[in-house]
């Protein structure tokens, strides 16, 4: 008989994304509940090692499809041999990790099996046959429980909100090979190049996040070469006070977050915006560094186990939120810190 | 170029949101289009300058959700339609995304419609691929530049912004676009345009009028709470040079055993 609950494991490049084994792990938990074993379903161009770290975290059964038109990830040829698969075994439950093409998996098998999605949850209970999610809304400004009545029920987990479970290499499970589902005229785009982030670590799996806010360009000690515009001349200064930031976080191998005012004033990236319009994170450590604490970047990171806030406004909202706070000039503080951290973690 | 928006109108970010009686409210603060769909309004936008054509755009929802449609309008958004029938607003996103695929079918001749990338409220983030899944079209998520579009040809070339860095896809038009905020930032709406928004009569179209169904979500939210207090005591570092304030804090992160 087939196993009620499935998780999709994502990839990029033949890599696993890490949080895909918290999604087995969580995955082991409801077959625990409901009854029978748990399937991974493992697509790409050479996911063969996927596969078998796969069933060392804890798959019973891998479904796995090797295909040129899985190479690079389109949703299209992925969602359609997920639909294929799940049509044929009939799933309860089918999680995935909420990356970006986790989230735009689930949605499109939703819309060909006609059921339900509920993205980026927290928490899963079995009530009456039915899985319960915890979801935040309104960036996290309330928690919203929410039930699929249709089947499979497609769920995609929060990064960071379930446990890791330890992967046993001694662990086997049944590997059934599959074939894709459509062929490369049948689908709608394609890939023609791609760069890497130049962020390092992601933000969204971080276990610490160092951030800097608008007070990050207010270096008074620093003299902008000749020849800037006010202008420029801020944005040069954020740039050098988001190298300090960028060196706390290089010594704890975190990934460098942002405030919107940050973003928008031009200093870095959007990719680095953390908050309720840009990323929801919830890392062990967050060190927010001339950030006030506006509502919408508590939205992002709220869930943060600690929170560390060094701020010249002592009235800043952020204290309020923080477990430690210094209230001070982060120019005085940042660097000093990471040489404190460097020298006692020895990195 | 035919080109459709979809928004839709939420509370503003800046709202102290709570439960209050089970009831979700926000006091005083004003609801607006959603954030990201300001981004969407100004990629539809920017593509009708450079080939021509019209911009409408579409909300789903109850009736106060004219507003969103106004603030797209004063933006320069040509036409504007609310579908909107009792119990509309309680639609799970695959219902969304079947009104809203029906409703650009029912427009007809569409070379793109254009999302933000989600809702502030509910956080869902799906209806953009959710429609192109049900019209059958190219979903281009996420995009952060569309660095070729061409209505002649029926191409387009966009950059996605993903986890791991920049990926560049080419797909055929008529496609869905969701956009993220390195799109470009949205223009203000302009005193003629808010003159004109606020004269323009919204029609509504219900799911009947588009050959749609309002059936019942198969996702419900039974339950919405406000988030557990956290019982954060703030110490704060103080005393000596900020070398030695640096030390403590140090120390004291550490001692946290979170690294």
């Amino acid at each position: 008989m087939a196993d009620k609950v499935w998780v999709y494991i994502d990839q990029y490049k033949g890599e696993a994304i890490g949080a895909s084994w918290e999604v087995v792990g969580a995955a082991r938990v409801l077959a625990d509940q409901l009854g029978g074993g748990v399937t991974a379903v493992v697509a790409g161009s050479a996911v063969q090692q996927v596969a078998e770290q796969a069933q060392h975290y804890g798959a019973d059964q891998v479904y796995m499809c090797n295909d040129g038109t899985l190479d690079e990830f389109r949703a299209e040829p992925y969602a359609s041999l997920l639909s294929g698969l799940a049509r044929e075994h009939q799933p309860e439950v089918i999680l995935f990790p909420t990356t970006s093409r986790g989230r735009e998996l689930a949605a499109m098998v939703a819309v060909d099996l006609g059921t339900g999605v509920m993205p980026d949850v927290t928490a899963l209970e079995i009530q009456d046959g039915n899985i319960v999610v915890t979801r935040p809304v309104y960036g996290g400004k309330l928690i919203s429980k929410a039930v699929c009545s249709s089947r499979p029920q497609l769920i995609t987990t929060r990064i960071r909100a379930f446990t890791l479970p330890e992967p046993d290499p001694a662990k086997a499970g049944n590997v059934e090979q599959v074939n894709a589902s459509v062929s490369e005229d049948q689908i709608l785009t394609k890939v023609s190049g791609y760069s890497e982030s130049s962020a390092g670590v992601t933000l969204n799996d971080a276990a610490v996040i160092v951030s800097g806010g608008r007070g990050v360009s207010n270096n008074p000690s620093l003299v902008p070469p000749d020849g800037m515009d006010e202008k420029e001349a801020e944005v040069w200064k954020a740039q050098q006070g988001f190298k300090l930031i960028g060196d706390l976080a290089g010594v704890l191998g975190g990934a460098v977050g942002a405030s919107r005012a940050a973003v928008d004033a031009g200093y870095v990236p959007y990719d680095h915006q953390v908050g309720q319009t840009g990323k929801v994170v919830s890392p062990d450590l967050y060190i927010a560094c001339g950030i006030s604490g506006a509502i919408q970047h508590q939205a992002g990171m709220r869930t943060s186990k600690v929170i560390v806030a060094i701020n010249k406004d002592s009235e800043a909202p952020i204290f309020k939120m923080a477990r430690f706070g210094v209230v001070g000039d982060l120019f005085e503080i940042v660097p000093p810190l990471t040489a404190a951290l460097k020298n006692r973690l020895n990195t | 170029m035919k080109i459709v928006v979809c928004v839709k109108q939420v509370p503003d970010t800046a709202a102290k949101v709570v439960v209050e009686d089970g009831q979700i409210t926000w006091g005083d603060s004003p609801l607006v289009i959603n954030p990201w769909d300001e981004y969407a309004v100004e990629t539809a936008l920017i593509q009708q300058e450079a080939h021509g054509g019209e911009v409408t755009v579409i909300s789903v929802g109850g009736e106060d959700a004219k507003e969103a449609l106004k603030h797209a309008l004063a933006m320069g958004c040509g036409n504007a339609i609310l579908v909107s029938e009792p119990g509309i607003e309680k639609s799970d996103s695959l219902l969304t995304s079947r009104i809203l695929a029906a409703a650009i079918q029912k427009i007809g001749d569409v070379d793109a419609a254009f999302f933000g990338r989600q809702a502030i409220d509910g956080d869902v983030g799906v209806t953009a691929a959710q429609t192109a899944r049900v019209l059958g079209w190219p979903s281009l998520t996420l995009v952060s530049a569309i660095t070729e579009l061409d209505p002649g040809n029926n191409t387009v070339r966009v950059e996605r912004s993903i986890e791991e860095g920049r990926q560049v896809v080419e797909g055929k038009l008529p496609a869905v676009i969701s956009v993220v905020k390195d799109i470009g930032e949205p223009r203000y709406p302009s005193f003629m345009g808010i003159r004109r928004a606020s004269r323009a009569e919204i029609p509504i179209w219900s799911t009947s009028d588009i050959g749609a169904e309002l059936s019942e979500p198969v996702v419900t939210w039974p339950e919405i709470t406000n988030p557990p207090q956290q019982e954060v005591v703030t110490e704060l570092v103080t005393g000596g040079s900020p070398e030695e304030i640096a030390g403590k804090l140090a120390d004291k992160i550490l001692e946290e055993k979170v690294l």
